[in-house]
Formats: structure tokens, sequence, C-alpha cells
């Protein structure tokens, strides 16, 4: 397989209620990560744009940002999910052999309606809508699940919060950098059991963009391109019924692929940093147990021994995670950007130092239904 | 709409609002989508919920080749690919997988809070059914609790038909 590259990143500051409408969020990305690959609109020749009509407000939402994302006259095409998966349509459009530099933006804003009624339109209108069912609500499913079979505590989860909150002050773009202590989490206002206010990640507003580019190319415009060592996807059951919510087997099946690629045998040891999709500060424990990190139930333990600190073993959300800034949709593609951001070695205060191996991760659906893991490397 | 109060973000979440933003606002244009939908519920659901509003009792259907067998009915078995043929009736009582006490209110939810979601496996199905839970102290309820279905009266042949589950006394 060729080898592809990433070779420029942009990202917004994300915030709620934002004044920038999603044309001109678009615009600034596509803009910052032309810049940083050093090349323009006219070197780009396909746009794979990420949206959700539902968070719009608007049917067929990605042709309304065509303009923001320069595809005039070019291929441009939509998924309708998480940016991790939109990079990975856009991987494999260069894969191809028909594509050449790939842009890929994704946008989302939050604010501008009502995250409780679609996320509860995400469920199944027949037999479970109307129960009133929602992300929060849900996702507070899986974590009793979670914490009941494999003992694990408030606590535990708490310190996630605490950890990637602290990260999030050493990233400008972050939504929600705070000094927080486990009990400002655990005294937070209850929302639905376990999950407190500070376990729960914010409403946001922001874009992201990432320009992927062919080897044959890559090595052409950009100084620096990150390599795309290795990806892994897998999808589960739609219904939350369907599944025993604290195993992440889908996750665990696109890591496995993911680490094959990329020959990784050992991840704890040989990947360098990890920005995962800590939607709730008890997925991001849940989620490095899907990772292979540590074994089933021990994802407690790596918070606990210091392990995904900054300085531990394998920081994990160096950049404040998905808990510090939510733009949903737009989130799994900003950890690949951070992931690049961290092999290039201009993560600025976030930096860890010498990361030779990110590892960037998505999710999509209900509790992670599906999950996209990607390794990046030098 | 949203589930935070915008005081409580303020002083919890570091947001600093400037003085001079509390008298302006942002100009803003106000969306009223409203798009009604009438689903199908398909051949399973309607035998499904016919089942439930006219004999309360609930149905599931079981995969010839895996076995599974699952509630809500379904036609083709998500696990092998297999087409589902056998219809089996499967318990109103059932044991609680997960919970969760709803703390916080919105417009979309069916009781007003705090209430409780449960994911109940019901004897004899492979998979679980996510309800509400009803007649429970709401502190009192652990996972591996055996709960009953409770039908309402009026049934119209939807899943609120099962009004909640609630704790099972057993003999
Ligand atoms: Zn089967």
């Amino acid at each position: 397989m060729e080898r592809v590259g990433i070779i420029g990143v942009g990202q917004t500051k994300y915030e709620r209620e934002k004044r920038e409408t999603f044309g001109e969020m678009v615009y600034e990305v596509v803009k910052k990560a032309l810049d940083d690959a050093g090349i323009t609109i006219e070197d780009i020749d396909n746009v794979v744009t990420v949206s959700n009509d539902f968070w719009d407000g608007r049917t067929i939402s990605c042709m309304a940002v065509a303009d923001a994302s320069g595809a005039y006259g070019k291929d441009t095409s939509t998924v309708e999910g998480d940016g991790a998966f939109g990079a990975l349509y856009g991987l494999m459009r260069v894969l191809s052999g028909a594509y050449n530099n790939t842009l890929v933006v994704a946008h989302c804003k939050g604010s501008e309606s009502y995250s409780s009624a679609i996320t509860n339109a995400a469920f199944d209108p027949i037999y479970e809508r109307i129960l009133g069912i929602d992300a929060i609500t849900s996702s507070a499913l899986q974590a009793k699940r979670y914490m009941t079979k494999y003992l694990l505590n408030e606590e535990q989860f708490a310190k996630v919060s605490v950890k990637n909150h602290k990260n999030a002050k050493n990233n400008p773009f972050a939504q929600l950098p705070l000094d927080i202590t486990v009990d400002d989490v655990l005294n937070s206002r209850m929302l639905s059991d376990p999950i407190k206010l500070l376990d729960a990640s914010p409403i946001s507003d922001g874009a992201a963009a990432i320009i992927l580019s062919a080897e044959r190319q890559a090595k052409e415009v950009s100084q620096n391109p990150v390599w795309i060592k290795g990806v892994g996807y897998c999808s589960d059951a739609y219904r939350i019924g369907d599944r025993d919510l604290a195993e992440p087997n889908s996750l665990r099946r696109a890591a496995k692929d993911a680490y094959k690629m990329a020959s990784i045998e050992n991840p704890l040891k040989e990947i360098d940093v990890a920005e995962v999709y800590d939607a709730f500060s008890y997925q991001e424990l849940l989620w490095m147990e899907g990772l292979n990190f540590c074994r089933s139930g021990e994802g407690g333990k790596l918070i606990d021994e210091g392990v995904t600190e900054m300085g531990g073993e394998l920081p994990v959300n160096p950049s404040g995670g998905v808990i510090s800034a939510h733009p949903v949709l737009v989130a799994g593609l900003t950890r690949i950007i951070e992931a690049v951001l961290q092999i290039r070695g201009d993560a600025e205060k976030r930096q860890v130092p010498n990361a030779e191996i990110a590892l960037a991760h998505g999710i999509n659906g209900m509790c992670g239904q599906s999950h996209c893991v990607w390794l990046l490397g030098k | 709409m949203t589930i935070y109060i915008k005081n409580e973000i303020d002083l919890k979440r570091g947001y600093k609002t400037m003085d001079w933003k509390e008298d302006v606002k942002e100009m803003v244009y106000q969306g009223r989508i409203k798009v009604p939908y009438t689903w199908s519920v398909g051949e399973v659901g309607s035998r499904f919920f016919i089942e439930l509003r006219d004999k309360k009792k609930i149905w599931g259907d079981k995969c010839p080749r895996c076995g599974t067998v699952f509630v809500p009915p379904r036609k083709v078995c998500s696990k092998c690919y297999s087409n589902i043929g056998e219809w089996v009736e499967v318990g109103t009582k059932g044991t609680l997988l997960t919970f969760t006490v709803v703390r916080y209110k919105n417009n979309l939810q069916s009781r007003d809070a705090p209430f409780a979601y449960g994911i109940i496996k019901l004897d004899g199905a492979d998979t679980g059914l996510l309800h509400l839970l009803g007649e429970v102290d709401l502190e009192q309820i652990n996972i591996g609790m055996r709960v009953e279905a409770v039908f309402g009266e009026d049934r119209k042949g939807e899943i609120l038909d099962i009004k909640y589950f609630r704790p099972l006394k057993e003999a």
C-alpha cells in the first residue's frame, strides 16, 4: 500500500455560542490547513465534508459549505458521522489512486440547537425514542454497567476529568481549561447516575480540517508530512440492549486491525501518546481497555497509577480531550490533528517529548457503537 | 433549552462573561423546523405490538442458526445474518442489566425527573430491552435485580403499553 501523509491541519478555538457561521468556521480551518501545508486551494482536487443535517438544522447540510470549503469545480462528497470516519473516507479516496491532495473538513455548532433532542433522535423511533433517552442517559447506563461489572468507582472517573481539564490549560483551542479536584467533580450536579456535570463534555462549536496526500505528492508539497501507519474501524450492534455495554468489542477489533497494520505488538510500550474520544470521563477508561492498553476491567488502574498523566508512560489526551471541548462530528478529526501536532513536535505546551507514534480515536453512534483508530508517525 | 444552567457553568466551568455582554444580545435567527414522520413498524413490529396491546404478552423471535432470542423481535439476525421466522414468547419478568437515575429534566422525557431507565433482560431472551423503571425506591435499585412488566390500562400498540418495569416481589 502506498504511504499516505497528513500534510496540513487546522482547527478553530472550541467555544460555546461562537459568533462565526458554519461557513465562516469552515473557511477558517481550511485556510489554516492550506497555509500549514504551504499549498493553495488550487492544489486540492477533492473535498470531503463532514456534517449532520440534524445538528445543522438543514437537509443536505454538506452542500451549504461547498463554497467555504473551496469545493467549487471540484469533486466533493460527505460523511455524516465523526470526523475520524471522514478522514478514513479521505484516506480511501487517496488510496484509490483517483485523487491527489484531499481535504477533509468537519463542522458543528452544538450550541445552536438542543443537544438532547438531537441525540434522542439517534435512537430507534419505534421502540426507544419515546422514552426520552439521550446521549447522557444512555452513557450513564453504560457507565453504570461498566463500573458494576468491573468494580470501578466514581473517583476513578473523576480523576480522568481532573487530568483532562488540567491538560486543557496547555491547549489554546480547548474550551474548558480548569483547575478542579476530584471532590469538585464528585460534588458537581448529578445529571444521571453516575454521570455528574464535570464528568460530561460541554456543548461546543467548532470546525477542523486536514489535508491528506499520497507519498508521490506529499513529498513535493510538504517538508514535514506525518505518515499514516495504521487504521482500523469496526461497528457493533445498533441497539444498546443488544450489547454488553461494559465490553467495547468493536473498539477491540478496530484497534487490533490498526495495530496489525502498523506492526505494533505492545501498544502501551510502543505508542507514545493517545488522543481518545472521552465524551464522558468513564469513556477514557473503557476505551483504554478496548485499545488494549490494559486488560478488561483494568482501565481504573491506569488512572490510579498515573500512567495516562502528562509525564506518565502513555499520556492520554494532552489536549484536554473531548471532555474539554466536544464539537460533535469534529471531535474525532481534532484527535487526529492533535496526534499530528504531537508527531511534528508542534504541540507547544502540551507536547509529549519525542513522540514517535501517536494514536487518535473517534467514535460514532451511541455508547461507542463504532470506532475508528488511527496510528500516526514520522 | 439546554441541560446546563448558565450561571452554574459560569461558576464551575470558569466561563468569563464581560460586563457589557450582559446587556447586549447576539443577532440570531430563530428556526422553526417541525417535521412530522409516520414510521411503519413493519411486519415483526406489528405482531409484537398487537400481542402487547391485546394480550399483555411480550414476544421475541429466535434465530434458527445461532439460537439468539431477540426482543424486540427483528427479521434478520444481527449476529449471523440469517432470516428469523420462529416466534417465541418471552417472560414479562426479567433481570436488570444496568440502570440510571435521571436527575435532569427536559421536555423529551416521558416522566418528570428524578426517574430511572433500565435495560432488562427478559426471561428467555438474549438481548436487553430499554425501558423505564417504576414503583421503585430510586436509591435502592441494583444491577441483577428481578423486575416485572407493568402494563397500562389503555394500550395503543406501542412500547409504552408497558408502563414500566417494577421490582419483582418473589414469593
Ligand atoms: Zn443468528
